[in-house]
């Protein structure tokens, strides 16, 4: 075990999967020299070479583009997106032409791309710097989504994304690049896509959220505690395809539900996870699922820490759900 | 395609006198108080930003011709669709300095409301369209504002900024072909600052030069010493004069240097060394017009030093007036996002009033 921060665990990741696997390629804007704007690529431009960690022009439909048909040829490309709110203009490669690749060609062309990007807010970076867009990507089939909020599964999840047959969008909560720090396994370590990891059990309440606000979540749990109320947090860290079992088990188990995520409330991940709660569950429950979630408006500068949910609001839905 | 790289203040002291606006002593006076004014608000404002009173902050020092020179050739009239890094253009357009002040602080006193980083203004009634983060977006807008004005049958300019990070998007090759397909009354002003980041020029591009790719379009292209006001402003001039006569497109390449970093988020030592910084240091766009004021006998180190004291103290109290306004209120978070509001909105504005700053 090595104590590492969040961006330092990605790093390991990629250092690590680039010494095992030669088709592993890096492309993004200033990944090389610079070393990414967030430092997440430092030094592997200088160990691996301009060929395999490319600083490209700027384009980003051109980074995913080019991405794709590197892993149409046998190459596993790893494409830094440098904030996720820069991410549209590779929106078409994305939705019409990455996610479904398989599906059109029944399996005779596959893009097994990953796409790295920072997301969310926290760093007063304003509308452009600050965005969750995990739901659109969510929304499109054939790609996987996945959102660390620890070192550890920073790097478990970034390698076995790097190995996974399909497409992946991974998004770094920029605001814990350096804030979290933690335990990370050393060497050779994965974490699978698609399991959920329960951060504290409880009885009363499940709170599910994923990302940066598992940590407002913790902050939040551990209040609620303090006034006798259990509360069962799970993070999910892939979204989709989601851990739909260990979400039913926990609100089978407590019979209450928050979810929490800081991207806009409409049509949100939290909204899918409303419906498949009380589709699969709904015998169970014993008080309407609570959604906690940024607002529907762009991220604002000067307002950010009113647009980012803290405990206050977590607690807030968390005594609302029991006494419901 | 090489494209000859038009310069007016030459080395040897003398002005080309076909490229020469051929300016009056107070307009030369003038349009250098304006890039010394420049340097020090980019001066003060990276001062407010270390001294954690602003946020963040995007300087321009050593594109103050560019900018300055550039800025100057625009008309009332015309219409500007800023990069980040266009507060010089702005200013010379009409946009107030209280209020890109204000916009700094993101405070009541901000008329965007807080609602963007620095850098990110705009002002309707001075034509300056709202800056956005994302790079090039603006150049396909100001050509579909340019058809407007053509099809009303108006004679104004659009001039549109970016970087030479921003003609390798999508969008810059969608508004060249645009502007070319339509003959709109478009100028897309490029500074070339020799960096995207920590990208050099040559990794964005192949071809000789950004301005060549013209040609491509159908639309005229023209290579610019960006370190040389006076080149800079005939070009622009001339290329606003062809959009409004109904001419058409200009895409102008305008070189020069970004001296500082790329924002005060960014470390440029990581990515290019001193020794090329010291040999564009040499060519400061300002003291080189300094030293062309200076031979015509129109500058003295007096009248320097006290355009930077001037320009300092205009600023001090542009600061002075807004820092301390009270900030935005919490409920402005859900205005604007339509014409009216909808219900989800008011909702959630009504939670804001009940548990907000409770
Ligand atoms: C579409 C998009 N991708 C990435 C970024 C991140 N980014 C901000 S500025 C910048 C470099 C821009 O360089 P250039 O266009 O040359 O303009 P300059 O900043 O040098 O004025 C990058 C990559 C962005 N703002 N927009």
């Amino acid at each position: 075990m090595a104590t590492m921060t969040l961006v330092q665990a990605i790093h390991d990741a990629l250092a690590l999967e680039m010494e095992r696997d030669p088709r592993v390629v890096l492309l993004g804007e200033d990944i090389g020299r610079n070393g990414g704007v967030f430092r997440a690529t430092e030094g592997l431009w200088e160990r691996f070479g301009p060929e395999r960690v490319i600083d490209t022009p700027l384009a980003e439909a051109g980074i995913v583009g080019m991405a794709i048909g590197m892993s149409l040829n046998g190459l596993r490309p790893v494409a830094e997106i440098q904030f996720a709110d820069f991410i549209f203009p590779a929106f078409e490669q994305i939705v019409s032409e990455l996610a479904k690749f398989r599906y059109r060609s029944a399996g005779q062309f596959i893009a097994p791309v990953v796409i790295r990007t920072p997301s969310g807010g926290g760093i007063k970076g304003g509308h452009y710097h600050s965005q969750s867009p995990e739901a659109y990507f969510i929304h499109t089939a054939g790609l996987k989504v996945a959102m660390p909020s620890t070192p550890a599964d920073a790097k478990g999840l970034l390698a076995a994304a790097m190995r996974d047959p399909d497409p992946v969008i991974f998004f770094e909560p920029k605001a814990l690049y350096r804030t979290a720090k933690g335990e990370v396994p050393e060497g050779d370590f994965t974490v699978p896509l698609g399991k959920a990891r329960t951060v504290r059990a409880g009885e009363d309440v499940s709170l599910i959220t994923y990302g940066a606000t598992v940590h407002v979540a913790e902050e939040a749990a551990a209040l609620a505690q303090e006034e006798g109320i259990g509360v069962d947090l799970l993070d999910l860290r892939t979204l989709w395809p989601l851990d739909i079992e260990a979400v039913v088990r926990s609100v089978e188990r407590t019979g209450r539900a928050v979810v929490l995520h800081e991207a806009p409330r409409t049509c949100g991940f939290g909204a899918e996870l409303v419906a498949l709660i009380q589709e699969k569950a709904f015998l169970h429950l014993k008080a309407p699922v609570a959604r906690v979630t940024g607002f529907d408006t762009p991220f604002p500068y000067a307002l950010e820490k009113l647009y980012i949910p803290d405990a206050r609001r977590v607690l807030d839905a968390i005594r609302a759900a029991v006494s419901f | 395609m090489e494209l000859p790289l038009l310069v007016a203040l030459r080395d040897d002291g003398s002005v080309d006198p076909d490229l020469d606006p051929k300016f009056d002593a107070e307009t030369l006076r003038l349009l250098f108080r304006k890039m010394v004014f420049l340097r020090a608000l980019d001066e003060k404002a990276l001062h407010l930003q270390r001294s954690g009173r602003i946020g963040f902050y995007i300087g321009a020092a050593g594109q103050e011709a560019a900018e300055s020179g550039s800025g100057f050739a625009l008309q009332p009239g015309d219409w500007l669709f800023p990069s980040y890094r266009d507060q010089g253009v702005a200013l010379l357009h009409g946009y107030p300095l209280s209020a890109l002040v204000a916009q700094l602080f993101g405070n009541s006193a901000d008329a965007t409301k807080g609602r963007q980083m620095p850098n990110h203004w705009c002002d309707r009634s001075a034509r300056v369209v709202s800056v956005s983060s994302p790079v090039a977006t603006q150049l396909p807008q100001s050509v579909g504002a340019a058809y407007a004005a053509k099809l009303r049958g108006e004679k104004n300019a659009f001039i549109a900024y970016f970087g030479d990070g921003g003609s390798s998007t999508g969008e810059f090759h969608v508004a060249m072909n645009f502007a070319g397909v339509f003959s709109t009354p478009n100028v897309f002003f490029c500074s070339n600052n020799q960096y995207a980041i920590s990208v050099p020029v040559s990794k964005q591009t192949a071809s000789g030069s950004i301005a060549a790719k013209a040609a491509a379009y159908g639309i005229q292209g023209v290579r610019v010493d960006g370190n040389d006001v006076l080149a800079v402003y005939r070009v622009t001039r001339d290329a606003l004069e062809r959009a409004r006569a109904g001419c058409g497109s200009t895409l102008v390449e305008a070189i020069t240097y970004r001296m500082g970093a790329h924002s005060t988020s960014d470390d440029p030592a990581r990515y290019r060394s001193g020794e090329e910084v010291e040999a564009w240091r040499r060519k400061d766009p300002i003291a080189r017009f300094a030293g062309h004021l200076r031979r015509l006998g129109l500058l003295d180190e007096a009248a320097e030093e006290a355009a930077a004291v001037e320009a300092r103290e205009e600023i001090r109290r542009a600061v002075a007036a807004c820092e301390s306004a009270p900030p935005v209120p919490p409920e402005s978070l859900v205005e604007d996002v339509y014409a009216e509001m909808p219900w989800h909105l008011s909702e959630q504005r009504e939670w804001i009033r009940k548990t907000a700053g409770s």
